[in-house]
C-alpha cells in the first residue's frame, strides 16, 4: 500500500518542468509535501502556481519526477493518480455543472468499491446542509461559495491522502472563506489529511499552513515553515501587504 | 386547392413514426457530440451496417428477428468501441478537425465495403413489425387499427413502443449506473471527470457504444420503409436526423427525440400533405430533404443552441 509509505514521505517533486505547448511554465521545482501537514504554494498571477497543481496531476506537458509516497507518478494518467489516492479540487471549482449535487458528490466516489459512500454523502450533508437541501440540484445553479463546498466534498468523496486545492477562496465572500479555511483546519486536524493549497490571499493561507512555497516565474523563490515566511521581509512586502 | 383534411390524421401518424426514426439516429448523434462536441458523420453509416447484420444474421443464417437485432446492436456497440479506441482516441480532443474527418472517411469506406459485399440492390429485410399472431385484432385483414377515423399502422405503434422501450433503458444506463453517471460526467466536464479517476477514454467508448447500438435500431426500424436494405439507405436520414438534433438541441438527449420527431411532422404535414395533396404538386415531395436544411438553417440562425441545448456561457 502507498499508504504507510505516503504517511512518511508525503509528496516530492524533483526538478519539475511543465509546460503548454511550446510555452514553458516551470522551470525546474524542487519541494516536498510533508505528511499530515497543511503547505501553500505562494506566488503573483502568472508565476506557476496552477501549473504546479496541474503538472504534480500530469496534466500538463511534464519532465522531472514527481513521487507519491514510493511511487514515480511522473507518467501515471490523471485518473490513475487520484485512484492512488490524490485529489485535486481545480481552479473554477470544477464541478459538473449539469449534474445534480448529489450526482457530483456520487461521481467524487467513482473510484471506490466499498459500499460506505451513501454514509460519506450523508456525512457531508451534515457538515454542509446547504449542499442536502440543493441535492438535486444541478451544481451549476449553485452559488460561488456552495459550489466551492460543493467541489471539496466531492474531491474528499474519493477519501483521498493528499488534497490539491486551487485558489479555493477565488470569488467568494469574506464571510464565507473564514469559513472555509477553518473548514481546511478542522479537516487536517482530525483526519490528519494532507493538504497542498495555492492561495493568493498570503494571510489566510499562511496562519493554517504549516509550510510555503513562493513560486516566481516558474521558479521556487523561497520556501519554509509558515512562521518563517511571515516573518521574512520580502514575502511581508510582496504578499502580506506589510 | 383542396384542404383535404379528412386524410391529415394518416400523414401526422406516418410523420410521427419516421420521426421516431430520426428521433433514434438523432439520439446517436447527440450521444456523442454531448461527450465530445463532434458531429460523427459516420453514424448513419454504421447504422446501415448494422441493419445488413440483421439481414445476415435474420435472411442468411436464419435466426430469430428480434435476437438478430440485438446481436446486430451488440456488435455495433462493440464496432464503436473499437472505432474510438483506435481512430479517435489517438488524437487531441480539443482539435476537431483531424476526428471530423475519420469521421467522414469512416462514412466513404463503410459504404464502399457494404456496397462490394452486397452491392446496391434493395435487399428485402423482415419487418419487425410486419407478422402479428392471429389474436391481435385487424380491420378487414389489414394491420392498423382506427383513430378519428384514420389508419393507424401497427407497425408505428411498434416503432414507438420500441423506441419508448430503448429510451426507458437508455434512461436506467445513464441515471441508474456508474457507466452512466461517469458519462454524464464526461459530457458535462471532462477535466473534472479525470479528476475524480474516470478513464475518459474508456468512458467515450461507452457512449460510442450506446450510439453505434442505436443507430442500428433505427435503421432496423426504417429499412420496411425504404423496402429494405441497401448500402445507401441511411444518407437522407442522417440528414433528417441532423435536422432533428440540430432542432432538439445538439446536447440534449430529449431533445434529439422530440426534434426528430418534430422533422417527422414537417415532412409528413408541411411537405408531404400540404404541398403534394393541398397544393397537388407532386414535385413538392422531393423537397422533403430541402426542408431538413431549412429546419437546419432557421435554427442555427435563430436559436444555435436548439429547443433544449445548453447555451454556451463562458464564465469569466
Amino acid at each position: 500500500m502507498i499508504d504507510d509509505v505516503f504517511d512518511e514521505v508525503g509528496l516530492k517533486v524533483e526538478d519539475l518542468h511543465g509546460s503548454y505547448g511550446a510555452v514553458e511554465v516551470l522551470r525546474g521545482l524542487n519541494f516536498e509535501v510533508p505528511p499530515r501537514n497543511v503547505s501553500v504554494i505562494l506566488g503573483a498571477n502568472g508565476a506557476g502556481k496552477t501549473t504546479t497543481l496541474r503538472a504534480i496531476c500530469n496534466m500538463c506537458n511534464t519532465t522531472g519526477k514527481v513521487t507519491l509516497g514510493d511511487t514515480d507518478i511522473t507518467r501515471t494518467s490523471t485518473a490513475e493518480i487520484v485512484r492512488m489516492g490524490m485529489a485535486h479540487v481545480p481552479q473554477g471549482r470544477g464541478t459538473f455543472p449539469e449534474l445534480s449535487t448529489l450526482d457530483n458528490l456520487m461521481i467524487g466516489a467513482y473510484t471506490r468499491k466499498d459500499n460506505e459512500v451513501r454514509d460519506d454523502v450523508d456525512r457531508w450533508f451534515e457538515i454542509f446542509p446547504v449542499l442536502s437541501e440543493r441535492s438535486n440540484q444541478m451544481a451549476g445553479s449553485l452559488s460561488g461559495g456552495e459550489q466551492q463546498m460543493l467541489a471539496v466534498a466531492r474531491a474528499l468523496m474519493c477519501r483521498p491522502r493528499l488534497l490539491l486545492l486551487d485558489e479555493p477562496s477565488l470569488g467568494l465572500a469574506p464571510l464565507i472563506i473564514e469559513d472555509l479555511f477553518e473548514r481546511f483546519t478542522t479537516l487536517n486536524k482530525e483526519t490528519g489529511l494532507t493538504m497542498l493549497i495555492v492561495e493568493q490571499n498570503a494571510n489566510l493561507a499562511l496562519d493554517m499552513a504549516d509550510y510555503g512555497y513562493v513560486i516566481e516565474s516558474g521558479e521556487i523563490a523561497l520556501s519554509g515553515t509558515a512562521d518563517e515566511l511571515k516573518n521574512d521581509p520580502a514575502v511581508q512586502e510582496a504578499y502580506l501587504g506589510a | 386547392m383542396t384542404w383535404n383534411f379528412d386524410i391529415l390524421p394518416d400523414f401526422i401518424f406516418n410523420g410521427l413514426s419516421l420521426g421516431a426514426i430520426y428521433g433514434t439516429v438523432a439520439l446517436a448523434l447527440v450521444l456523442i457530440f454531448k461527450a465530445t462536441t463532434l458531429i460523427n458523420f459516420a453514424t448513419g453509416e454504421l447504422a446501415m451496417l448494422g441493419a445488413f447484420l440483421v439481414y445476415v444474421l435474420h435472411m442468411e443464417q436464419g435466426l430469430w428477428l428480434w435476437l438478430s437485432m440485438l446481436l446486430a446492436m451488440g456488435l455495433s456497440a462493440g464496432l464503436g468501441i473499437l472505432i474510438e479506441r483506435s481512430l479517435t482516441r489517438p488524437f487531441d480532443p480539443a482539435d476537431h478537425l483531424p476526428v471530423v474527418l475519420i469521421t467522414l472517411g469512416l462514412f466513404l469506406i463503410i459504404n464502399a465495403v457494404a456496397g462490394d459485399i452486397w452491392n446496391y440492390q434493395v435487399r428485402i429485410l423482415s419487418n419487425p413489425f410486419g407478422k402479428f399472431p392471429d389474436w391481435v385484432p385487424s380491420v378487414g385483414g389489414d394491420r392498423f387499427i382506427m383513430v378519428f377515423g384514420s389508419r393507424l399502422k401497427y407497425q408505428s405503434i411498434g416503432i414507438w413502443v420500441t423506441l419508448a422501450l430503448a429510451l426507458f433503458i437508455l434512461g436506467l444506463i445513464l441515471n441508474r449506473t456508474k457507466a452512466g453517471l461517469a458519462f454524464r460526467a464526461v459530457s458535462s466536464n471532462v477535466d473534472s471527470a479525470r479528476l475524480v479517476g474516470v478513464h475518459t477514454g474508456r468512458t467515450l467508448g461507452f457512449g460510442w457504444a450506446i450510439a453505434s447500438a442505436f443507430g442500428t435500431l433505427g435503421a432496423v426500424l426504417v429499412a420496411p420503409q425504404l423496402g429494405g436494405v441497401n448500402p445507401n439507405m441511411m444518407a437522407t436520414i442522417l440528414i433528417y436526423a441532423l435536422a432533428g438534433a440540430a432542432l432538439g438541441g445538439l446536447d440534449s438527449l430529449g431533445g434529439a427525440v422530440l426534434g426528430g420527431i418534430m422533422v417527422g411532422i414537417i415532412q409528413a404535414v408541411f411537405v408531404t400533405w400540404g404541398g403534394v395533396v393541398v397544393l397537388g404538386q407532386l414535385y413538392m415531395s422531393i423537397l422533403q430533404l430541402a426542408a431538413a436544411f431549412l429546419v437546419i438553417l432557421i435554427v442555427l440562425i435563430f436559436r444555435p443552441s436548439g429547443m433544449f441545448g445548453t447555451r454556451r456561457v463562458e464564465r469569466v
